[in-house]
């Protein structure tokens, strides 16, 4: 009796507290922090030192706090984007690409709208920019479902395109007329996001990404579209053979995956730059597909991962001022959870064969 | 029960215990096989039969029980130490690597052979001779993915013989293999026996086991229910021992009475992405009320044709009509519409998706119906009942619903893809190999479940390799040969004899 109850709790806890998958994230992070302090330890620096002053500033303010919460905001557009594609087997690493397609439409959007009020404003800016980075997303998706060409491969591509297609629109059509810098002119008040919080930088677009992960985590797991398209992903053929409508499945995970990451572009031009730039982004795109992997292509556990790479980041420079540990400590520890992360399985079965040689 | 001569067995285990959660797959099981001796493992789908020969594997570890290995007790941490103990098996999936020949998949994870600049040539002329000694014809040369099911199969022995194998296990070889090739199979293994190797040999079909093996040990539900040798028993004793009861197959009785046809397949042809005709003018049809049967050798065209009737291939001529209304290259959801129900011949690949529940795969049909969902968000409670009743209603051994799909034995994957297809009540079923890996008594339940739909009025279209299968139940067989239909016979016309000419391209 008691032992079917103790199990049961055991379960429950499992399925619902602590998933084995949440598990493994968090031994792989707390991994690859173990082993950047050896790195900081090896160059003689002190590590507790390093960790203290690099969360001290990301997390120990109300300006920290703000700062990470911007950053945790185009992150987790592009991560959840990345990981619903990823569940519907689909492998766009575009988000790069399609978060400056939206970012500049946004911007384009915003300044042909100017003097309207911001309830239409701002509403058709991030309508233009989920279109258009859903737009940039669908080339691949043609090209993988009428030519067959690795997604992979075309987004990657893409990425260069887009940011080379911004780059001249900046420089031409769209260039502000009284600057020499290749940017778009500023956006008027009804176009940016509104401030969340007096005296920080941090916007709206923070609520927005949290409604949007719910959204996404409840589509996932709850809505029958979010069930064919995890179908999908696991087993296209069977999917196909239980009357699954494939090729929209793969549809939907190109576009959300489009979508989203040009919201991305749409929070970081109106709630950030104020205007389209040329280096809108510092590699989000890039970076949010090691954030989908680690949050197990799971929207609220993006979101938690998008938070911590953002912390992360914007810790990196105190730190180097603070302990004297290169700020680029933090792109490895980042690159050390990917490894960890495609490695963790094999390592079990390394210790296993250990033991055998040994007996 | 006989006594377990335990000093000279090659293998003994005592006592062994595994456990999945609250799901005992094995408790307190005592199993002994001898050098040279071919030891039948029986039971029905979940006896646990799979489970205790992964635990010799190495690919799980018992939580209580010993095992023995000439006498000397052993602790199988892993499959390298497994092989090192010479203990090979062959699972009912097979793992080659299909871009790889032959040799190249028997090379992989070998330490003996070379790491950087492994001598393959070599390899491939041991590999091709010790195929030989045993009458297994294999090309080392030959990529594994353009082989039959057969031959991937003998590689799959050759691969467990070359790395030393002197246990072997084979869960289910002959699910996968024709009647022909199955009577092929059976010289091997006894000439395997002749020099000393001891044979686990699974299986669900009694007269194979009747013909060549020694010894039987019965599971039932986890436990040892009995051990015997084969001389000394009969089917009918090994069934009761296997599910506590007598099971009769059902017979298909009372002359058809079809009505309208529903199914109607016209001139139907078919070429494959490699270029290669699979089907040519291929035509029949099956009426309400009916049950017709394709039989054939395996790889006559029997998946090409079930596909291209559901909507999963593209023919290039003819016509599929249901009920009277025009289904050719229809998606499938509109055949599953207008009530087609399809059992496709490989689970794993096209049924079920291994990783997703059990509720998640009984509803994956109807998972937008009304009665799974509301706007456009999934009933839970629903499809749970749902998953629960089928579950109950086919006899499927689980620990829950929500468990993962591949955790179940392969028979009981197999019940939840026919209750998925029958508990729609579907006026057209395309049941290819549907009792392939069931127990006898799942496998009689599945027949009767046949003929209850044709006395309801439904068209079935059976696709088999078993001749027994398909003469009990069929009111009507067609012969696939290359693609093409070699005769059509009435059931008042069976013969086995002529039956096996149209097999084998006769014309009649
Ligand atoms: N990885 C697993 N997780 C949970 N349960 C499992 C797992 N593997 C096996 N089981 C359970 O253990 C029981 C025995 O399964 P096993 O595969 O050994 O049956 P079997 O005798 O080989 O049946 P079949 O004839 O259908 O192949 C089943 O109830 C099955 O659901
Ligand atoms: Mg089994």
């Amino acid at each position: 009796m008691s032992e079917s109850a103790s199990e049961a709790a055991v379960g429950l806890a499992r399925r619902w507290l602590l998933p084995r998958s949440v598990l493994s994230g968090i031994l792989c992070v707390l991994a690859a922090f173990a082993i950047g302090a050896l790195l900081i330890a090896a160059i003689g620096r002190d590590p507790v030192l390093a960790y203290l002053s690099l969360f001290e500033a990301s997390l120990g303010s109300t300006n920290g706090l703000a700062e990470t919460a911007i950053r945790t905001v185009p992150l987790a557009f592009c991560g959840i984007g990345i990981a619903l594609a990823f569940r519907a087997g689909v492998f766009n690493v575009g988000a790069e690409g399609q978060l400056f397609i939206g970012g500049v439409a946004a911007a384009w959007m915003g300044l042909q709208l100017g003097g309207q009020p911001q309830w239409l404003v701002l509403p058709a800016m991030g309508l233009a920019a989920a279109v258009a980075g859903a737009g940039w997303s669908a080339i691949a998706g043609v090209l993988k479902l009428r030519f067959r060409a690795d997604e992979l491969i075309t987004t990657i591509m893409l990425n260069y395109i887009a940011i080379y297609f911004v780059g001249y629109l900046l420089h031409g059509p769209l260039q502000d007329p009284g600057s020499p810098l290749a940017r778009t002119a500023r956006l008027a008040t009804e176009a940016r996001l509104p401030m969340l919080l007096e005296g920080t930088r941090l916007h709206a677009g923070l609520l927005l990404v949290v409604v949007v992960a719910i959204v996404a985590q409840v589509f996932l797991w709850r809505s029958v579209a979010g069930f064919r398209l995890r179908a999908v992903g696991h087993n296209a053929r069977a999917a196909e053979n239980t009357g699954m409508n494939v090729k929209a499945a793969l549809w939907t995970g190109f576009l959300i995956c489009g979508a989203l990451s040009g919201l991305a572009g749409f929070s970081e031009v109106a709630g950030v730059q104020r205007r389209m730039i040329e280096n809108l982004s510092p590699g989000f795109g890039y970076t949010a597909i090691i954030v989908a992997l680690l949050g197990q292509t799971n929207p609220l556990g993006v979101l938690a991962a998008a938070v911590l790479f953002a912390a992360l980041q914007i810790g990196s420079t105190t730190m180097e001022s603070a302990a004297g540990v290169p700020s680029a400590l933090t792109t490895v520890i980042q690159a050390l959870v990917v490894l960890l992360l495609i490695g963790q399985n094999a390592l079990p079965r390394l210790f296993r064969r250990r033991a055998v040689a040994g007996s | 029960m006989s006594q377990l001569n335990e000093a000279a067995a090659a293998v003994a285990r005592r006592n062994i215990r595994v456990a999945f959660g609250p799901v005992v797959a094995n408790d307190d099981v005592s199993f002994a096989v001898e050098p040279g001796e071919i030891h039948a493992l029986l039971g029905e789908n979940g006896a646990g039969k799979t489970t205790l020969m992964r635990a010799l594997a190495g690919l799980l570890q018992p939580q209580a029980g010993s095992i023995e290995i000439g006498g000397q007790p052993v602790v199988i941490d892993g499959p390298l130490e497994a092989r090192r103990l010479g203990i090979g098996m062959v699972h009912q999936h097979f793992m080659l690597v299909p871009t790889l020949t032959v040799a190249e998949n028997i090379a992989l994870g070998l330490r003996e052979v070379r790491t950087w600049f492994p001598r393959l040539d070599q390899l491939a002329d041991e590999i091709d001779a010790l195929g030989a000694r045993y009458g297994l014809a294999v090309n080392a040369r030959a990529l594994a993915g353009e082989l039959s099911v057969a031959s991937q199969q003998r590689v799959e022995i050759v691969k467990a013989l070359y790395r030393g194998a002197k246990i072997l296990v084979l869960d289910e070889p002959t699910a996968v293999l024709t009647p022909q090739e199955a009577a092929a199979l059976f010289p091997v293994l006894r000439s395997l026996a002749a020099a000393g190797t001891a044979i686990v040999f699974i299986s669900h079909k009694l007269n194979e086991v009747m013909a060549v093996t020694d010894r039987i040990t019965v599971l039932r539900r986890g436990k040892v229910a009995g051990s015997l040798r084969t001389a000394e028993t009969e089917p009918r004793e090994i069934a009761r021992l296997m599910v506590g009861g007598e099971v009769t197959l059902p017979q298909l009785e009372g002359m058809p009475t079809p009505g309208r046809p529903l199914l109607e397949v016209d001139r139907l042809g078919l070429t494959d992405a490699r270029g290669v005709r699979r089907l040519e003018a291929v035509s029949l049809s099956v009426g309400a009320g009916e049950i017709v049967a394709v039989a054939g050798v395996d790889g006559n065209g029997q998946q090409e044709l079930a596909e291209a009737i559901v909507g999963l291939q593209r023919p290039d001529t003819g016509r599929v009509l249901i009920d009277g209304v025009e289904m050719t290259n229809r998606p499938v959801a509109e055949g599953i519409a207008a009530g087609l129900a399809h059992i496709p011949e490989d689970r794993h690949r096209t049924a079920i998706f291994e990783r997703m529940s059990v509720t998640d795969n009984a509803v994956a049909e109807e998972a937008g119906r009304p009665r799974f969902a509301r706007w456009g968000m999934r009933r839970r409670g629903e499809t749970q009942a749902f998953a629960a009743q089928l579950v109950a209603d086919y006899d499927v051994r689980l620990g829950s619903v929500e468990q993962a799909i591949g955790s179940l034995s392969g028979g009981n994957q197999q019940k939840v893809v026919l209750g998925r297809a029958l508990s729609r009540d579907p006026r057209l079923l395309v049941a290819v190999q549907p009792t392939r890996g069931l127990d006898i008594g799942a496998t009689a339940f599945l027949q009767s479940q046949l003929l209850q739909r044709r006395a309801a009025g439904a068209a079935v279209l059976l696709i088999s390799t078993e001749l027994d299968e398909v003469l009990a139940l069929a009111d009507r067989i067609v012969v696939l040969f290359k693609g093409r239909v070699t005769g059509v016979v009435a059931r008042a016309d069976f013969s086995v004899e002529q039956l096996g000419l149209l097999m084998a391209g006769r014309t009649a």
